[in-house]
């Protein structure tokens, strides 16, 4: 495979990351002009690199729990058993996305406590909508003669939908994925206004100490990160779609 | 031997299928016939049951068809549809051994049932076992198909307008590939079809249905010659009528004794065709060869033209 010039540029970014994350020192003088009454320039209240890492843990385990409860979802309302509980999963499912994730924090705190767990719940929420509604798409649009075909060679329900329908829905299925983890790798920051160990923790520092250095920190990092996951998570989806001949090779 | 018992199928109050009733004798071909809204896919989905009807019994060899599971029953049936229906996420080995795998042959015996098929569709198994739906063309990708409804062995194949998306080019071949393969594994062939050149030349008996009834269940020949209604004979098509009836019977039918000059047409062409070339080449008769290319006789136009005007009833 010939090495392209985005390819390059994001291998470059993604190890500038690296490097930024374990020796956050070795850029001072980059944020130093940022920082006023000779203020630290970088972060200096804990660990990046663990930050981050507890950042990214948090969306996934919110993701994998809105994944595996959007899918269920959308495979129940799909099929003839649960076809009328369709416009209540539709509503519930928008209202998770509509409700704000910071009254989600606030409502959720007193019942569960300061934290990760509420940010969990918040994040869960938020991320729902877009897997449900892709999930939605891909399990209803299948080619007719594709499930015709699925069904005349003989197959049960339950083999249709796990050789079948889940393979062919599975790019849509993953574009909304996506779309979750990068909503929520963002949304997850604001889990530390109730003290949940994201990198929202070095925002809220820069923001209460007036250190513009931090806050550049903290959203750098976070947006690097929702920038190359999108871009992995749409090569993976790329790939399937090219495997299931859903689109043509070029 | 399928038997279709006063089949009827309502949707709400629209009847697609109304009291039909016909019998299908093993190893034949028997295609339905009709114009789209007329049920002949209705009626050929109750029979591996895709569509439950409403009321009226199917047997198949005398057994009631829901005597089994309906996924059970699907997998003894040979299936096949316009457009392939292949699983675009599987290799056209899988997808040709998706029914054998549901019914849980060994792995050995499967890739060698594999093989079989696509060197029976001129497909090189190590070149197109691997490759994906999308990698083939249209023609072969319904050859796939109909390797795919073959492929456990079903004594009864059911198609859905299974050429309906070839050019004519490869219908034909497709056609012709169908005919010999039925021949020699004697499969009991439905096949639906809105065209009745199509169906005259592969049926061993046609089914007519319009708006839900059976109008006619007959030989090809038969309904040439004595259409029930008025509708089936606008399907024939009163100006091809007598070509399509030349069409039913192959030259060496109608050799007669004597020489004739120029290039000769084998015995197993169908008379049409022999006529056709009389026509197109003005000539009077045509000398007639038999498969090991020896000259048994002659066609003429005057014994093509007599052969062709309709049958005392």
């Amino acid at each position: 495979m010939k090495l392209r010039f985005p390819t390059i540029l994001r291998l470059l970014v993604f190890a500038l990351l690296i490097v930024f994350l374990i020796r956050p020192e070795w850029f001072a003088s980059v944020f130093r002009p940022l920082t006023e009454n000779n203020a630290p320039a970088i972060y200096n209240q804990g660990s990046l690199l663990t930050l981050t890492l507890l950042h990214l843990r948090t969306v996934a385990i919110a993701t994998a729990g809105a994944t595996v409860v959007a899918i269920a979802l959308a495979i129940l309302v799909t099929r003839p058993i649960g076809a009328e509980f369709l416009p209540l999963s539709r509503s519930l499912v928008n209202i998770g996305q509509t409700f704000p994730p910071v009254a989600v924090l606030a409502l959720a705190v007193p019942a569960v406590g300061f934290g990760e767990k509420p940010t969990l719940i918040a994040l869960f929420l938020y991320g729902l909508l877009p897997i449900f509604e892709n999930s939605l798409t891909g399990l209803t649009t299948l080619p007719p003669t594709v499930t015709d075909a699925a069904r005349g060679v003989g197959m049960t329900g339950w083999q249709r939908l796990i050789k079948v329908e889940l393979p062919l829905a599975m790019p849509i299925i993953l574009a909304g994925i996506r779309l979750s983890v990068v909503i929520n790798l963002a949304t997850a920051t604001i889990g530390s206004t109730v003290a949940a160990k994201t990198l929202g923790e070095v925002i809220i520092a820069g923001l209460q100490s007036n250190n513009l250095a931090f806050v550049l920190q903290g959203g750098l990092i976070v947006g690097i990160l929702a920038v190359m996951i999108y871009d992995g998570m749409s090569a993976i989806e790329k790939f399937i779609a090219k495997r299931t001949g859903l689109v043509q090779q070029t | 031997m399928i038997e279709i018992e006063n089949i009827t199928k309502r949707y709400g109050a629209a009847t697609v299928v109304n009291d039909v009733s016909l019998v299908v004798e093993p190893r034949t071909v028997t295609v339905i016939v009709g114009t789209s809204g007329s049920g002949k896919t209705t009626l050929m989905r109750m029979i591996n049951r895709l569509v439950e009807p409403t009321s009226g019994i199917i047997k198949l060899d005398g057994e009631d068809n829901r005597s089994l599971p309906g996924h059970e029953l699907r997998r003894r049936i040979g299936y096949a549809i316009q457009g392939h229906g292949l699983f675009p996420h599987r290799t056209v080995a899988q997808n040709i051994a998706i029914v054998p795998v549901l019914l849980g042959w060994d792995k050995a015996k499967i890739d060698k049932r594999v093989e079989e098929l696509l060197s029976l569709f001129q497909l090189d198994p190590t070149i197109f076992g691997p490759r994906y739906p999308h990698e083939l063309s249209g023609g072969q990708q319904q050859r796939i198909g109909v390797a795919r409804a073959l492929a456990a062995e079903p004594n009864v194949l059911l198609m859905d307008e299974p050429f309906g998306a070839l050019d004519p080019v490869i219908r034909s071949k497709a056609q012709e590939d169908l005919l010999s393969i039925q021949k020699r594994f004697g499969t009991t062939i439905i096949l639906v079809t809105h065209d009745m050149e199509e169906a005259i030349h592969l049926g061993h008996k046609i089914a007519v249905m319009d708006g839900g009834n059976l109008l006619q269940y007959a030989t090809p020949a038969e309904i040439l010659a004595n259409p029930a209604t008025d509708f089936v004979a606008t399907l024939v098509g009163t100006g091809d009528r007598p070509f399509r009836f030349l069409s039913l019977n192959s030259t060496g039918d109608a050799v007669e004794p004597g020489n004739a000059e120029g290039e000769a047409i084998p015995a197993s062409a169908s008379q049409r065709d022999a006529l056709a070339e009389l026509l197109w080449s003005g000539r009077p008769a045509l000398p007639v060869i038999n498969e090991a290319g020896k000259a048994i006789g002659r066609v003429t136009v005057e014994g093509l033209v007599k052969r062709a005007s309709r049958p005392a009833a």
